[in-house]
C-alpha cells in the first residue's frame, strides 16, 4: 500500500516571534524551524503502518530550501522517498492553494492513504486536509485519535468536544487529519540520519504539478493584510490588602458584575 | 568560506537536540541533587545509535568524524542536562578512541560493538594524585607476573566509575628514571574494574553530579596482554592523539552550555519586571549578556574551525587548544551573567541557572587546566621558552 503524508516546516516552538516591521509575516531569517508538531503524529502513525504491513510512506511539502531539512527528518525517520515543492511563485498562497499542490501531488502518487496534521502550529488554519480530501474525492476525518485498518476500510477514532470519541469507518483511499498527542513520536536514529540521505528527493515547482496558475498572491482568495500583537489592555483592576480584603473585595466586585 | 552546516550536521543537530529536548530542568536537577546517573536519557541516545557515532561502521558504529561528535554534543549541551548530559554520553563516546586507533584487531572487536551500542561502559584513569598535570610523574604500576600483568596504583577523578566495567589505565610498566624520556615507559590498559581488586571512592564534587567522578584504589588487579594497547611503554603517546579531538568537543559542548544559560537569561530578562519594567530594558543586564552571546557565537567558530581541520587532516593543535580555553571561558562568564540576571532567584535551585553556573566551571580545569592551555599556545604558536 501507499501512504502520503503531507508535512509543514514552521518555527520551531521555542523561537521568539517577532513580526516584520511591514506587518506581512514573521521574521524568518534567525530562526530555527521544525515540524509542525500535528504532522509529526501523522508521520508516525503513517510509519507504524509501514512497521506492520508491507507500505510504502512518501512524504510531500511545500516551501523553500530549508524545508529539505524537515523532509530529511522525516526520511531518517523511516519515510521512503520526499517531494518537495520547492517554488517562489507559490509564495502567499492561501489554503486552498496549497491543497490545490498536495492533491495534485496526491493525483500523481495515488496513495491508499493520505495524512496530514490537524492544523500547521503557526497558521491555525485546520482546513487543508478537508480541502484536499475534497479534491482528491476521498472520504475523511478530521481530529483523529486513532487510525486502524481492516481490509479496504479504515477505522478512526474521532475526538469530540468535552473528550468523547465517534468511531467512523471510512472507504480507502481515504484522508486523514490527526490530533496532536495521539502516539510516542519516534526520533530519527543516527544510522536512520545518515540513510536519509541515499533516499530520493525529488523538487518539483507548481508548473511541474500543472497547478502554476492556481497558486501564488494572485491566485489566493484570502491575504493576510496584518499581523500585529494586541496592545496591553488597561481594564485590570488589582485588589490589595490582606487575604481577607481581597476576598471580600473579590466577592463585592462578582456580585456587582452580576456575574454569579 | 562556507559556514553553512551540510545535511548531516544539521539533521545531527536537529536530532539530537529534539531527544535531548525530553528530559527536562526537573529530571537534571533531580538527578543532579540526588546524584543519580540519568539511566533512561542515556539509554535513549544508546538506542539510537548514538553512542557509536565515532565508532567504524565495520564495528557496528557510524564510522563519522569529529565535527559530527562536536555537532552532536553540542546539541545535548544545549539542553536542560547541560555538562551533566554531554558527560554522560562523552565518555562513552571518546572513552574508545585509543582502542579503535591502536587497539589490536582482537581486542576491537571483542569491544567496539559493546561501545557502539552503549553496552560497555569505560572510565578513564590517568590522572593521580601526586602526579597532577605532569603525567610522567604517575606512580601506578603494572609489573609482569608470568604471562600476565599485576596492576598496583591509585587513581583519581575517573568519570563514570561507578558504572564502568572497564578503565582506560595508564601506568608505568618501566620506571621514569630508566627511561630516555620522561614519557616513555608507560602502557595504556583496557582493564577490568573488578571489584576484588578495584575500591571505588566518589568524590564530593561541586558540581556535575549526575554524573560521578572517583578515586580507584588498585590492588593486584591482573591484566591479560590482549588488553594492552598498542605496545608496551609506548601508552602515553596513544593518548596523545586523542587529546585534540577531545578538546574540540569539550569546547563545543561548552558553547552548548552558554547558550543554555542565554537562553534562560534572555528570557527571564524579558519577563521580569522591577521599576515598572522588564529588567533586559537595563543596559546593565543587556549588554553584559549581548557580549556573553558574542564571545560564544566566537568560540564556536573556532572549535567548529578546530573539528574541520581535524577531519580534513590538516593540523588542528592550536585550534583545539584555543577553542577549549575560549569556549570554557566563555561558557562560565554566560552562566555567571545568568545568575546575575536571575538576581536573588539565581541563587536558587529551583531556577537552575545555578545548576548550569556550577557545571560550566569545570572546563576551565578539566581535562586540561586552562592555564596549561596557554602554555601550550606560549610555547608551540608563539614560539617562546617553556616556562616549566
Ligand atoms: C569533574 C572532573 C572530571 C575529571 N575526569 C577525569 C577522568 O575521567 N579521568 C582522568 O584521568 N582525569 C579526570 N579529571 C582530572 C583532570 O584531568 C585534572 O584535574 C586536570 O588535568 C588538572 O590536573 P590536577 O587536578 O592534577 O591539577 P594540578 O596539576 O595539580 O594543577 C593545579 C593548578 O596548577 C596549575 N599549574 C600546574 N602546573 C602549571 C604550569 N606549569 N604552569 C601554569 N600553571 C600550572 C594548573 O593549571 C592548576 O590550576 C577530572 C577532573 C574533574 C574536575
Amino acid at each position: 500500500m501507499k501512504i502520503l503524508v503531507c508535512l509543514k516546516q514552521v518555527p520551531h516552538q521555542d523561537a521568539r516571534l517577532d513580526i516584520k516591521s511591514d506587518g506581512s509575516w514573521i521574521q524568518e531569517e534567525s530562526i530555527k524551524f521544525e515540524i509542525n508538531s500535528y504532522d509529526t503524529y501523522a508521520l508516525e502513525e503513517a510509519l507504524r503502518i509501514k512497521d506492520e504491513k508491507e507500505a510504502e510512506v512518501v512524504v510531500a511539502s511545500i516551501g523553500p530550501d530549508r524545508t529539505t531539512q524537515a523532509l530529511r527528518t522525516a526520511l531518517g525517520m523511516g519515510a521512503d522517498r520526499a517531494v518537495h515543492v520547492n517554488d517562489e511563485s507559490v509564495e502567499g498562497s492561501d489554503a486552498l492553494a496549497i491543497a490545490k499542490i498536495l492533491a495534485a501531488i496526491g493525483k500523481e502518487e495515488s496513495p491508499d492513504l493520505v495524512f496530514t496534521g490537524l492544523m500547521a502550529d503557526d497558521g491555525n488554519f485546520a482546513s487543508v486536509g478537508p480541502m484536499v480530501a475534497e479534491l482528491l474525492e476521498m472520504p475523511h476525518a478530521t481530529a483523529v485519535m486513532s487510525a486502524s485498518l481492516e481490509g479496504e476500510k479504515l477505522i478512526a477514532e474521532r475526538e469530540l468536544e468535552g473528550g468523547a470519541l465517534e468511531v467512523v469507518e471510512l472507504q480507502l483511499p481515504c484522508l486523514l487529519a490527526v490530533q496532536t498527542g495521539i502516539n510516542q513520536v519516534r526520533y530519527a536514529s543516527l544510522k536512520g540520519i545518515m540513510a536519509a540521505k541515499k533516499k530520493p528527493l525529488d523538487t518539483r515547482s507548481a508548473a511541474d504539478l500543472g497547478v502554476q496558475e492556481l497558486v501564488g498572491t494572485g491566485a489566493a482568495k484570502i491575504k493576510v493584510q496584518e499581523i500585529y500583537v494586541p496592545p496591553k489592555t488597561q481594564g485590570a483592576e488589582i485588589l490589595e490588602g490582606s487575604t481577607t480584603d481581597v476576598a471580600e473585595g473579590l466577592v463585592a466586585k462578582i456580585k456587582e458584575l452580576g456575574l454569579l | 568560506m562556507d559556514f553553512k552546516y551540510d545535511d548531516d550536521l544539521q539533521n545531527i543537530e536537529n536530532e539530537a537536540s529534539r531527544l535531548a529536548g525530553q528530559f527536562d530542568d526537573d529530571y537534571w536537577r533531580e538527578h543532579d541533587e540526588k546524584h543519580e546517573f540519568p539511566w533512561e536519557f542515556y539509554n535513549a541516545f544508546a538506542e539510537q545509535g548514538w553512542i557509536g557515532v565515532i565508532v567504524p561502521e565495520e564495528y557496528g558504529g557510524s564510522g563519522l568524524g569529529i565535527s559530527h561528535a562536536a555537532v552532536l554534543l553540542n546539541a545535548v549541551a544545549h539542553s536542560a542536562g547541560v555538562q551533566n548530559a554531554a558527560s554522560t554520553l562523552h565518555l562513552s563516546i571518546f572513552g574508545m578512541g585509543p582502542v579503535i586507533h591502536h587497539g589490536s584487531e582482537e581486542l576491537k572487536q571483542r569491544t567496539l560493538p559493546a561501545t557502539a551500542s552503549g553496552a560497555l561502559h569505560v572510565s578513564f584513569g590517568v590522572t593521580e594524585d601526586d602526579a597532577g598535570t605532569d603525567t610522567s610523574r604517575i606512580r601506578t604500576f603494572a609489573r609482569r607476573d608470568g604471562d600476565h600483568w599485576v596492576i598496583n596504583g591509585k587513581k583519581i577523578w575517573n568519570t563514570k566509575a561507578q558504572q564502568a566495567q572497564k578503565i582506560l589505565l595508564l601506568a608505568r610498566t618501566t620506571p621514569r628514571e630508566e627511561c630516555a624520556k620522561p614519557l616513555q615507559g608507560m602502557t595504556l590498559f583496557l582493564a577490568d574494574l573488578d571489584p576484588n581488586h578495584c575500591e571505588i571512592r566518589p568524590i564530593d564534587k561541586c558540581g556535575r553530579n549526575a554524573v560521578n567522578s572517583n578515586e580507584v584504589f588498585i590492588q593486584d588487579l591482573p591484566v591479560s596482554d590482549d588488553d594492552v594497547i598498542g605496545e608496551v611503554d609506548k601508552g602515553f603517546y596513544y593518548l596523545l592523539d586523542g587529546l585534540n579531538p577531545e578538546r574540540i568537543v569539550i569546547a563545543s559542548e561548552c558553547c552548548g552550555i552558554g547558550r543554555q544559560a542565554i537562553d534562560k537569561a534572555v528570557h527571564y530578562a524579558r519577563e521580569r519586571e522591577v521599576f515598572d519594567r522588564p529588567i533586559g530594558m537595563n543596559q546593565a543586564i543587556a549588554h553584559p549578556l549581548a557580549d556573553a552571546y558574542s564571545e560564544l557565537e566566537a568560540a564556536d567558530l573556532l572549535w567548529q574551525k578546530a573539528a574541520w581541520a581535524y577531519d580534513t587532516g590538516e593540523p588542528c593543535g592550536p585550534l583545539a587548544n584555543m577553542a577549549k580555553l575560549r569556549a570554557s571561558e566563555a561558557s562560565f562568564k554566560a552562566c555567571d551573567r545568568a545568575v546575575q540576571t536571575f538576581g536573588g532567584m539565581g541563587y536558587a535551585k529551583e531556577c537552575n541557572v545555578e545548576r548550569y553556573w556550577r557545571e560550566s566551571r569545570m572546563s576551565r580545569i578539566a581535562p586540561i587546566s586552562n592555564e596549561m592551555v596557554l602554555n601550550f599556545v606560549s610555547e608551540h604558536v608563539l614560539g617562546l621558552p617553556r616556562s616549566y
